[in-house]
């Protein structure tokens, strides 16, 4: 009887309080609203929003809903995040390869720009990229093409536009590309493990990627021409490019200076991932007489990755995360469209600010889900 | 003297090939050296693209005359060694050490020879590089915000008295040393808190103070004669009690304006800012995420799933949402969970925020160490009698805290780096100054500068916290 009391009373407590702060916090906020005329409910999401966005993936304008609004800002803010999970991660595994190289003065470089850049708040280099260092860049007028296509002008960068014809075809043979690569590799294991052969996976592999689209462009009947955006005087002073994409100067901003400060912690993840593989592990590989090439590839990497990959999605959805700093340069991303500018024309800060919220959690919440579910997968099995 | 095969560098021709390939090398070191500081190409002679490749070129053919192993000279294998392995580090370790030929010129004529240093006008910046006179003339702002100038001498003061009183523990003795930890987590946060209150904040001195020290003063008389199976819950909820009742209900409102004494001139909180700022939020933060973090983090080892649960709710929630929208939280729904008439200032409302945002992170940290900790030492403690309390406080976080010296580290670097959000909610830290500055029409076009001179300072601190954070991480490492 004691025991169990023990076992209820801190327990009973501890939920009383936390029902309490929130009866609280509701009571209040029903009388506040109650106070200032304010209902509540997310009826809004339908109603027309009337505000316009720079950059937008999807059509979208004034007229549209905010529940549209939503999406702009949602798909901006994963556009920023993929481009810069890429970026960082090619940069980062370059770095962490570096600063394991037995070259002196690599191995310093990536360290100093590791220790450099890591030890900056991330909304200082974002500033600092958008209001100095591309504030410097040419007028359109002024720049110069870079191999002959890209304008990289003040108002942002301007790259040609794909136009693709029967694109779905090319598609196709790209998805046809990864499904062979998948049935080979599942058979190069088998024939691996009951005839202990090796076939040269990776090579046929990039033939596939290649020589498949490759088949698409030559009988399939897909071509590609290139849209190039083309200088245009609006008026004397003022000129604008046309045809083609164009990257706002805010996109670069947020992707460079996002990539540039995860990449280091990525670094350091592949570096610890690398160092964590023990010398005897090599040694033994060579030793049964494993050339350098297969050491790498059959057993430093299957443990180095199992050391890398958690605290380097992490990384990811820190980045995904930091990219609510758009905010500070009026990126349109899912906090300054939703959050702030719908949120200013609506009052209703309870609804999007847990809309905002949810959105953030739910996006991690399932990442870290399928994390652990990898991490379980690719954990070592004890026998 | 053999035969020389010049692709085939060997031991038998040292001196040869030696005095080659360092000719080449230099040649190739000089050709850019001159190029960068004298602007001078004396390849100028060859095709443009020539011209522009040919260090390279001859610096690659330098080194690979000089790669010869086992050559005997000390000297030579060490750079073999070191930045010429084979080929590929060849080429690599020429780029590099052109590219900082190449960037030494003008990142030197930016930031010293063209800077312009003297003068407090934008006349004097005409020159090419750097105009430091703006931070000179800004400085005040950069460190204080907009805190008045005649009331500065308060903040440089407090911050002097709280660095000398927390660098006591380094003369403590012998004697006062089990008090230390005593004094850093109780008295010396009470002591700062004071400090900001009164010394920063000024206003007149309000005695709603006294109310708490007179709870804590009779619920601690009282507890002694509390039996010791209630004793924790006790002071959990008596003291708080107390309070509230003294605050509302035992003292009248004229007592409370009897006790208001004339003091220093209130500045609010809107206006203070810049470094300092920086330093106030990080300092509370760090006070206040640590405690929240270990509370959280054995919430979620506990062996009551109710407590466990919501430990888990509490983590996962805030880990998930980036902190610019827990500020956001905080500036525009947080005012409509409080009763009508209860204001929170901006600052401390931030400082909650961000504090409870870092104590999820604080938390799993401190999880980790709980978790790598053996089960021996928990059943150990447990086998000599020991409860739940006296487990964790005497055996199991003195271990766990050692060993995650390096995350809680990360984590406190991470605070410091996310102190510049606040300007969602309006305050204006120092990199907010900056932008703030930037705009001025005085001022215009030195946002360069004023963003260089704040990465700098920033980058001397975190810099300084991550080595403090391994020196103090190879002072307790304990073999185990």
């Amino acid at each position: 009887m004691d025991l169990k009391l023990q076992k209820i009373i801190p327990q009973l407590i501890t939920v009383l309080v936390v029902v309490l702060v929130f009866g609280f916090f509701t009571y209040n906020a029903q009388i506040n609203m109650e106070n200032r005329g304010i209902d509540f409910g997310y009826g809004f999401l339908s109603q027309e929003s009337s505000f316009d966005v720079q950059f937008s993936l999807i059509e979208y304008d004034g007229s549209h809903s905010y529940f549209r609004a939503y999406l702009v800002g949602l798909l901006n803010t994963i556009l920023v995040s993929v481009i810069g999970i890429i970026i960082a991660t090619i940069l980062g595994v370059i770095v962490g390869v570096a600063r394991l190289s037995p070259n002196y003065l690599i191995n310093q470089f990536a360290a100093f720009y590791v220790e450099f850049f890591r030890n900056i708040p991330l909304l200082l280099q974002i500033f600092f990229w958008y209001f100095a260092a591309l504030r410097a860049l040419p007028l359109p007028q002024d720049a110069d093409a870079m191999l002959g296509v890209f304008f990289l002008t003040i108002k942002g960068l301007y790259v040609p536009a794909f136009i693709w014809e029967n694109l779905n075809v090319f598609l196709y043979s790209i998805v046809a590309a990864i499904i062979a690569i998948v049935v080979i590799r599942t058979h190069a294991r088998k024939v691996q493990e009951t005839q202990g052969k090796q076939l040269p996976v990776f090579w046929i592999s990039v033939g596939l990627i290649f020589i498949l689209p490759l088949l698409s462009f030559l009988i399939g009947g897909v071509s590609l021409s290139f849209e190039i955006p083309k200088l245009k005087q609006l008026a004397t002073t003022s000129f604008k490019y046309e045809g083609g994409i164009s990257l706002p100067p805010e996109l670069i901003a947020l992707t460079l200076s996002l990539a540039l400060y995860t990449a280091t912690f990525i670094a350091e993840c592949v570096r610890a991932g690398i160092q964590g593989v023990g010398k005897g592990q090599k040694e033994a590989a060579a030793s049964i007489g494993l050339n350098p090439n297969q050491v790498l590839k059959l057993v430093v990497m299957p443990q180095a990755l199992r050391i890398i990959i958690p605290p380097t999605t992490n990384q990811y959805l820190n980045l995904t995360k930091n990219s609510s700093l758009a905010a500070a340069i009026a990126y349109p991303d899912l906090v300054l469209v939703f959050a702030g500018t719908a949120l200013m024309q609506t009052g209703k800060a309870i609804e999007i600010v847990s809309i905002t919220m949810l959105t953030y959690l739910s996006l991690s919440i399932s990442i870290s889900i399928l994390m652990n579910w990898y991490n379980k997968k690719i954990a070592i099995k004890e026998k | 003297m053999s035969k020389i095969n010049f692709l085939k560098p060997d031991k038998d021709n040292l001196t040869t090939f030696l005095y080659m390939g360092s000719f080449l090398f230099v040649i190739s070191v000089i050709d850019v050296f001159l190029n960068s500081f004298f602007s001078l190409n004396i390849t100028g002679f060859l095709p443009a693209s020539l011209s522009f490749i040919i260090p390279i070129i001859l610096g690659f053919i330098g080194l690979y005359f000089i790669r010869i192993e086992h050559s005997g000279n000390k000297f030579l294998d060490q750079v073999n060694k070191n930045i010429n392995t084979s080929n590929f580090n060849a080429i690599l370790s020429l780029l590099i050490i052109f590219i900082i030929i190449k960037s030494i010129p003008p990142v030197l004529s930016w930031f010293v020879v063209d800077a312009s240093f003297a003068g407090d006008s934008k006349d004097v910046c005409s020159g090419t590089g750097a105009c430091w006179t703006y931070i000179k003339v800004w400085f005040r702002r950069f460190m204080y915000g907009m805190y008045p100038n005649a009331e500065q001498w308060r903040i440089n003061l407090s911050f002097i008295a709280l660095a000398l009183l927390g660098s006591v523990g380094y003369f403590a003795t012998e004697k006062f040393k089990k008090y230390l930890t005593l004094y850093y987590v109780v008295i010396y946060p009470f002591i700062a808190f004071l400090f900001i209150f009164f010394f920063i904040s000024g206003g007149p001195i309000f005695f709603d103070f006294s109310y708490g020290i007179i709870a804590a003063v009779i619920s601690i008389i009282i507890g002694f004669f509390i039996p010791g199976r209630f004793k924790f819950y006790y002071f959990i909820f008596v003291p708080i009690t107390l309070y509230i009742a003294l605050k509302y209900f035992i003292f009248y409102e004229e007592l409370i304006e009897l006790g208001k004494l004339d003091g220093l001139n209130w500045v609010e909180t809107g206006a203070w800012g810049g470094l300092s700022l920086t330093f106030i939020i990080s300092f509370f933060c760090l006070i206040f995420c640590f405690p929240i973090g270990m509370a959280f983090a054995l919430g979620r080892r506990s062996d009551f799933p109710l407590i466990r649960y919501i430990s888990i709710g509490f983590i996962e929630f805030w880990r998930g949402v980036p902190l610019i929208t827990v500020l956001f939280m905080s500036a525009v729904m947080f005012p409509m969970f409080l009763p009508a008439d209860f204001f929170i200032d901006k600052l401390v409302r931030c400082i909650i925020a961000i504090s409870l945002f870092e104590a999820a992170y604080v938390a799993e940290v401190i999880r980790g160490g709980l978790q790598a900790l053996p089960r021996g030492q928990y059943e150990a403690a447990k086998s000599l009698g020991m409860g739940y309390w006296r487990m964790h406080i005497f055996v199991i976080l003195p271990q766990a805290l050692k060993l995650v010296i390096p995350g809680i580290a990360n984590t406190f670097l991470a605070l410091v780096k996310d102190t510049p959000l606040i300007f969602v909610v309006g305050l204006l830290e120092i990199v907010g100054m900056l932008n703030l500055a930037k705009t001025n029409p005085e001022w215009l076009g030195f946002a360069m500068e004023g963003y260089v001179f704040a990465a700098i300072i920033f980058w001397i601190i975190c810099y300084a916290m991550s080595k403090y954070s391994y020196n103090l991480e190879q002072k307790y490492k304990t073999e185990r």
